[in-house]
C-alpha cells in the first residue's frame, strides 16, 4: 500500500509540475499582457502545487530526500505524469484545449480527494481545489469564445481538440499504484470519476459549437514512466542548470 | 514571583505584539494576522509553536513571510519558537479581518466580496464597488492579476483600473 501511495504522490506532482513547465514557456510570449498573466498565474498555482506534493513523497522516503531530488534528479522513465500535459504549447488553441482537458479531470480528482480516507492526499487537494476552479473557468471561457468565435479561431480549436483528443482519456485508465489504493478506499477509481468529467466536456464542447471528436484508443502509458517524444526535450530543459552544476542554488 | 500562567499571558502576548509588525511583502498594508495566516500559538513544553499556512500553493511570499517572522522575534528576543507550516484546513479569504478588510480599500484594493463557496463557473460577475469611488459600475477585466490573490477590475465611471482580492 504505501508504495502504490507513493507512486500515486510522484504521479500527481509530475503532473503539476510539468504542465506548470509547459504554461511557464508561455510567459513573455502571451497572445495578449492580461492572458500572457493569467498563464503565468496558473503555471505558478500549478509549481506550487507540484512542490507540495514532492515535499509530502520526500517526507514518505526512507532516504533523506527532498522536493529537488524528485523534480531535477529523476530519469525520464520515473516521470509518472500524463502524456497530455508534456504535449507542445503550439499556438494558444492548442494550449487551452490542453488545459481545458486537463482541468475538468483534474477538478473533479481533487474534488474527490479532498475526502479521502488518507490525511496526506486530502490536505493538498484541499489546498490545490480552490486554485483549479479558477485555472476551469479560465480555460472553459477559452474554448467557448474561441471555439464559437471567428471562423478562423473556431478551425484552430477544433484541430487542437482533435489532435490532443488521443490523449484526453489516459487519466481514467487505472495503473496499477490507482488499483491498488481504490482496494484499500484511498482513492475513487477513475473510471467512476469519468462520467462527470465527461458530462462537463461535452457540456462545454457543445457551448463552444465545436464537433465533438469521434472515439479514439487512448493513448497511454504516462503513469507508469512511457512518455512521448516531446517528454525529453522537457527533461533537458528543466534540469539542465541541476545536471551541470550539481548542488548549485540561488 | 510571577506565576505559570502569569508568565505564559505575557510571553503570548510579546509573541503576538511581534507577529503584528509583520506585513505580507505584496500587499504591505495587510499584517500576517490580519490575513488569516496564523493559525495557532500554543506553548508547548515552553516552545512556542507557531502555525501558519500558505494562502496559495505557489504563493512566492511565504519563504519570506516565514523568513521575516524569524528576523522580528529574534529582534525581540524572543528564542524559544518553531514554526509549523500546515496545509489543513485550506487558507480562506473568509479568513481576513474585518480591519483588513478597511485597510485594503483604503489601499486601493478591493476586498473580497460574498465567500468561496459561492464559486460558480459561469455567470458569476457580482456587483463590485471600486474602490476609489463607489460606483458599481465596473468590469472584471481578468480573473488574474499581478499576484496570485488579485484579480483585475476596471471602474466605467472613474475610468481607473483596480485590483480586487479575490475570493478564495
Ligand atoms: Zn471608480
Amino acid at each position: 500500500m504505501s508504495d502504490s501511495k507513493k507512486k500515486y504522490i510522484l504521479h500527481l506532482a509530475d503532473n503539476a509540475l510539468i504542465l506548470g513547465h509547459r504554461l511557464s514557456e508561455w510567459c513573455g510570449h502571451g497572445p495578449v499582457l492580461e492572458q500572457d498573466i493569467a498563464m503565468s498565474n496558473i503555471a505558478l498555482d500549478l509549481i506550487g502545487q507540484a512542490r507540495n506534493w514532492y515535499q509530502l513523497r520526500a517526507r514518505l522516503d526512507e532516504a533523506d530526500i527532498t522536493e529537488d531530488d524528485l523534480a531535477y534528479l529523476r530519469d525520464i522513465r520515473q516521470y509518472r505524469n500524463l502524456l497530455l500535459l508534456e504535449q507542445e504549447n503550439q499556438d494558444f488553441a492548442y494550449t487551452v484545449v490542453r488545459q481545458f482537458l486537463w482541468d475538468s479531470y483534474h477538478h473533479a480528482l481533487l474534488s474527490d480527494l479532498m475526502d479521502s480516507s488518507d490525511q496526506d492526499l486530502r490536505a493538498v487537494a484541499q489546498k490545490s481545489f480552490k486554485e483549479v476552479q479558477y485555472h476551469l473557468k479560465w480555460s472553459s471561457e477559452w474554448m467557448i469564445r474561441l471555439g464559437d468565435g471567428t471562423e478562423i479561431s473556431h478551425q484552430k480549436m477544433q484541430t487542437a481538440l482533435n489532435d490532443l483528443w488521443y490523449y484526453a482519456d489516459e487519466c481514467f485508465v487505472s495503473s496499477e499504484y490507482e488499483e491498488e489504493l481504490v482496494k484499500n478506499n484511498v482513492i475513487t477509481d477513475p473510471s467512476i470519476l469519468a462520467k462527470a468529467v465527461k458530462k462537463m466536456r461535452e457540456e462545454i464542447i457543445q457551448r463552444a459549437t465545436l464537433d465533438f471528436p469521434e472515439e479514439v484508443y487512448a493513448q497511454r502509458g504516462g503513469k507508469e514512466g512511457i512518455h512521448t517524444e516531446q517528454m525529453g526535450y522537457i527533461l533537458a530543459d528543466l534540469q539542465y542548470m541541476q545536471r551541470t552544476y550539481p548542488n548549485a542554488k540561488w | 514571583m510571577q506565576s505559570g500562567s502569569t508568565q505564559l499571558r505575557v510571553g503570548r502576548q510579546r509573541v503576538m505584539q511581534a507577529l503584528e509588525t509583520v506585513c505580507d511583502p505584496e500587499v504591505p498594508v495587510l499584517t500576517i494576522l490580519d490575513l488569516g495566516i496564523v493559525r495557532s500559538i500554543e506553548n508547548v513544553e515552553d516552545i512556542w509553536q507557531i502555525d501558519i499556512t500558505p494562502t496559495y500553493s505557489g504563493c512566492p511570499a511565504m519563504n519570506m513571510i516565514e523568513a521575516n517572522i524569524r528576523l522580528t522575534l529574534d529582534a525581540r528576543g524572543i528564542k524559544n519558537y518553531r514554526i509549523n507550516t500546515v496545509l489543513e484546513p485550506a487558507w480562506t479569504t473568509d479568513w481576513m479581518s474585518e480591519a483588513g478588510r478597511k485597510k485594503l480599500k483604503e489601499y486601493g484594493i478591493a476586498p473580497p466580496q460574498a465567500s468561496p463557496h459561492q464559486f460558480k463557473l459561469f455567470g458569476d460577475q457580482q456587483l463590485l464597488e471600486c474602490p476609489r469611488c463607489e460606483s458599481t459600475n465596473t468590469e472584471c477585466i481578468s480573473q488574474f492579476g499581478s499576484t496570485s490573490c488579485k484579480a483585475l477590475y476596471r471602474c466605467l465611471d472613474c475610468k481607473e483600473p483596480f485590483d480586487y482580492f479575490k475570493c478564495h
